[in-house]
């Protein structure tokens, strides 16, 4: 009897190690395409991708705010990547697409579109390989992008999808619509 | 082992706050010099929960003040101690400060020690000063309890061992836990030295050869930590007696011999960590490790009462991070039905699809007649499930009004009526403050003194009623006192001085009660502790409006007022007219709609700063044109092809200019910053048939909106 004694006893494995996929053949990013250039978004953040339709309006958003749609009982916002990055507005054709990302804040996942002109390809990139983006004073804020990376015999910017979805932008857009209301009155 | 109690927590502090309350409740309802034991014994068993669970959960504050609480309350409740009004003021006190302590706690916060200390300590010393004059066998344990809370975190000397008793209930070997094994586990630690306590054993004829008559006490020769001890006994720390002991291993021997020979329960007194009750959160096995290493105080007249574990169930769900929601069972067997309908619906539904041809047209529509009633059946039951009774907001009140009362010496009775009326749980936790500020109001302005009272020609003591009913689609509670009323012309006189309204306004007598929720406006003489900053009542209304509600008082000089507050029974759905603004569709709450007509070019008149204006009968409306502040390109080219829809809200009238009335239909609310901003004008969004989304106008809002934008307009002309 007593040699059964720490049989007994319950025990939960704690070398029950859980083994990410990921480390080892690197991160999954998905690759559109915007005015000829190469974007990667982490597929990991990437809920789905949709075709265009047209969104309820926002009033008075900014521009690159499209509006809002409906995915499965969600509301969710849609904003032009172009237009985000002060590229040239394209009449939306077959290929435009809407990937809905989602990103965690404070434990609360957010859920946003946006609007590229296709999706193209799924790359496998080392995380190693990722370098920092020089010091860009171009059109597309910083804060977008989390790295360049080479890939054959070019090289494809990854985007930060937090920084893509952050909303302090619309925020002082709005902001910025009532102070100077105020400020005239 | 590591399991993450975090997830526990939630539940914890639910039930705690729960556990409060009911704290509360029963010591409002104890009057002194009378021991009541039931009430008393809801009270102990509230404390007990309370302090086994944040012991798990190692809130050490809360478990070691719950403790001295908890000794009080034993007290009162063996007879021991008389129920005293100090007693019961201290015991409330303590109530409020527990609650502190959890907020702090599930805001992660620490919890300062000034917070607690000045209770505890009065806590403390009431336990001792009466214990040692009863001068019983208790005394000594109590006396100890103050005194060796801290002996038995000795130092690590060599010698040191643990004294554990062990103490089964009798029906531990039917469970399947055999104490040998345990006694096993203990030998791989360290030495152990073994006593058994065989005084309980019956004699031979009377034995029931399942049940386990005998207790043990064990030394155990090894520094070890209590956790690794108290894993040993995992399994049976529910269902036994346990004690640890940490001594020098000579003192520990000492008092094996003197007291092997002492019946167990006699024994246990000495030290013990109480086993958490069973049904209290903490009794989930997984979350036994975790029993608090340093919670090794000695606990006078050792009886776990498992009585705690027969009126409290744990919670049903651990929810991660929001709050839950009890429901009552046959909530949820309507719930349970009606899906089972729906069900067989859509069942005769499909299977009249498979082959449809048009004979089968009657049937069908026979089938979406059922289908729709359904749903709405189901939507109705769905709503009822985040319905509560207004018990759980009337409940703060007794308490509130007799601590008032006392300190604004006043006599005044409190009265509820409605309690069991159902209302959404979330316009229920946003209208507890409104509902206080009148309360207070109530009692400080209305409710006179108790010998005014009695030169008026009435009882000294005053009374409140508070009243809940529905009525239509609405929830009404009532707040009215027998007090002095609103004196209409002490109002007005003060609403000019504060340029509230204008001198030669003429206002009714209901206008000028109205008044009061204006802001900056308080008619009380003298600023008190309570009330009288002028801050409240345009507060009480502003957070009342929001929740899409209304507030009233109307009153009677010399006998007192009545605020009526209109609620909507819910905030998730909506009655809502659909509107058309060029390719736009928007939601109008219909409950803001004053009348909707057709214009006339010359209806309309041009006044200063480029304002339109409509005359509605003997009101001037501004039109607001929705085109214009939303920028979208709308249809109509004069007035004469436009719609005007008179809104109101916070007693200001616009017309809203649209292209065309659609239908009105109920909207479900969805809110529009789950995944972007809330936006000035707009109150959400809600998903119409064909799958749009449509936004739901704000009135309120819009109006500011345009006000704002008027004046910028003005000062520009200007």
């Amino acid at each position: 009897m007593n040699d059964v004694a720490s049989d007994t006893i319950p025990y939960i494995g704690e070398d029950d190690t859980y083994h990410d996929i990921n480390e080892t053949i690197g991160k999954q990013f998905l690759t559109v395409s915007l005015q000829g250039e190469t974007y990667c978004i982490d597929i990991l953040s990437v809920n789905e991708i949709r075709g265009w339709q047209t969104p309820t309006m926002l009033p008075n958003a900014p521009e690159y705010v499209k509006g809002v749609i409906n995915i499965r009982g969600n509301i969710v916002p849609i904003i032009d990547l172009r237009q985000r990055f002060n590229m040239e507005f394209q009449e939306y054709n077959e290929t435009t697409v809407v990937i809905v990302l989602s990103v965690e804040e404070a434990g609360i996942s957010r859920v946003m579109g946006v609007v590229v002109d296709a999706v193209s390809d799924v790359l496998n990139i080392d995380e190693s390989e990722i370098k920092d983006a020089p010091d860009m004073s171009g059109s597309i804020d910083a804060s977008f992008v989390m790295g360049l990376c080479n890939v054959d015999d070019g090289v494809v910017v990854i985007l930060d999808v937090e920084g893509l979805l952050a909303l302090s932008d619309i925020r002082k857009h709005y902001g910025a619509e009532e102070r100077s209301e105020e400020s005239v009155s | 082992m590591s399991i993450d109690l975090s997830q526990f927590h939630q539940v914890f502090f639910e039930e705690s706050f729960e556990g409060l309350e009911i704290m509360e409740q029963g010591l409002l309802g104890l009057s002194p010099g009378e021991t009541d034991n039931e009430t008393i014994n809801s009270i102990f068993r509230a404390a007990h929960s309370i302090k086994g669970g944040s012991a798990t959960f190692k809130f050490e504050e809360v478990s070691s003040f719950t403790h001295i609480l908890e000794t009080l309350l034993d007290e009162m409740r063996n007879g021991e101690r008389e129920v005293t009004v100090e007693a019961v003021d201290l015991l409330l006190q303590s109530v409020d400060v527990l609650k502190d302590m959890l907020q702090l706690l599930q805001a992660h916060e620490p919890v300062p020690e000034s917070l607690y200390k000045e209770i505890s300590d009065a806590l403390e010393a009431m336990v001792s000063e009466e214990g040692a004059g009863e001068g019983n066998g208790e005394s000594a344990a109590v006396a100890e309890s103050s005194a060796s809370s801290n002996v038995v975190e000795a130092t690590d000397d060599e010698s040191m061992s643990w004294l554990i008793q062990f103490a089964p209930e009798s029906h531990i070997l039917r469970t399947g836990n055999e104490p040998s094994r345990m006694f096993k586990e203990l030998s791989l630690l360290g030495e152990i030295t073994v006593v058994c306590h065989h005084q309980k054993l019956p004699s031979l004829e009377e034995i029931e050869e399942e049940l386990c008559y005998l207790s043990w006490s064990i030394i155990l020769n090894a520094d070890v930590d209590l956790l690794q001890i108290e894993e040993v006994f995992e399994w049976v720390k529910d269902e036994s007696e346990l004690g640890y002991e940490h001594l020098p291993l000579s003192a520990a021997e000492e008092r094996l011999g003197t007291k092997a020979s002492v019946a167990v329960d006699e024994v246990a007194p000495a030290a013990a960590v109480e086993a958490t009750a069973p049904g209290s959160p903490a009794a989930t096995p997984e979350a036994a490790p975790a029993a608090d290493n340093r919670q090794l105080q000695v606990a006078p007249k050792k009886e776990v009462k498992d009585t705690a574990a027969a009126d409290k169930k744990p919670a049903k769900v651990a929810s991660t991070g929001s709050s839950s929601i009890r429901v009552g069972i046959d909530k949820v067997d309507s719930l349970i039905n009606l899906v089972g309908e729906l069900v067989i619906t859509q069942s005769m539904l499909g299977q009249m699809g498979d082959d449809f041809n048009l004979e089968k047209l009657e049937r069908l529509k026979e089938g979406l007649i059922q289908l729709e009633q359904n749903t709405r059946e189901l939507q109705e039951s769905v709503m009822r499930i985040r319905m509560l009774p207004i018990s759980f907001v009337f409940n703060r009140f007794p308490r509130m009004v007799r601590d008032l009362a006392k300190k604004l010496d006043k006599e005044v009775e409190l009265e509820l009526i409605g309690e069991g009326t159902e209302l959404d749980k979330t316009v229920m936790e946003q209208i507890g403050d409104p509902m206080v500020h009148l309360v207070r109001n109530s009692m400080d302005h209305g409710i006179e003194s108790p010998d005014k009272r009695e030169q008026a020609g009435k009882p000294r003591v005053g009374k409140v009623i508070l009243n809940a009913y529905h009525q239509g689609g609405n929830i009404v509670i009532e707040i009215t006192d027998d007090g002095a009323g609103i004196n209409a012309e002490k109002v007005k006189e003060k609403a000019i001085e504060r340029g509230v309204i204008d001198e030669k306004s003429e206002l009714t007598v209901e206008q000028i009660n109205n008044l009061i929720f204006e802001p900056g406006f308080s008619t009380a003489d003298t600023i008190s502790d309570v009330s009288g900053r002028g801050v409240g009542m345009d507060v009480v209304k502003r957070n009342i409006n929001s929740l899409g509600g209304s507030v009233e008082v109307s009153s009677t000089p010399g006998h007192g007022s009545t605020f009526s507050i209109r609620l909507p029974l819910t905030l998730a759905i909506l009655d809502g007219q659909v509107i058309r603004v060029g390719d736009q569709i928007f939601i109008v709450p219909l409950i803001s709609i004053v009348e909707s007509l057709q214009l006339k070019n010359q209806e309309i008149t041009k006044i200063v700063g480029n304002t339109e204006v409509y005359r509605l009968r003997e009101d001037h409306v501004p039109i607001v044109k929705i085109c214009e502040e939303f920028c979208i390109d709308a249809e109509f080219k004069s007035y004469d092809d436009a719609t005007v829809v008179v809104v109101e809200a916070e007693g200001v009238k616009v017309g809203l200019m649209v292209d065309e009335l659609l239908a009105q239909q109920q909207v479900v609310i969805k809110s529009l910053d789950t995944n972007f901003i809330s936006i000035d004008g707009i109150s959400g969004a809600t998903i119409l048939g064909d799958g749009r989304v449509a936004l739901i106008l704000d009135i309120g809002g819009m109006i500011k909106r345009v006000n704002l934008t008027k004046k910028s307009k003005k000062a520009y002309a200007a």
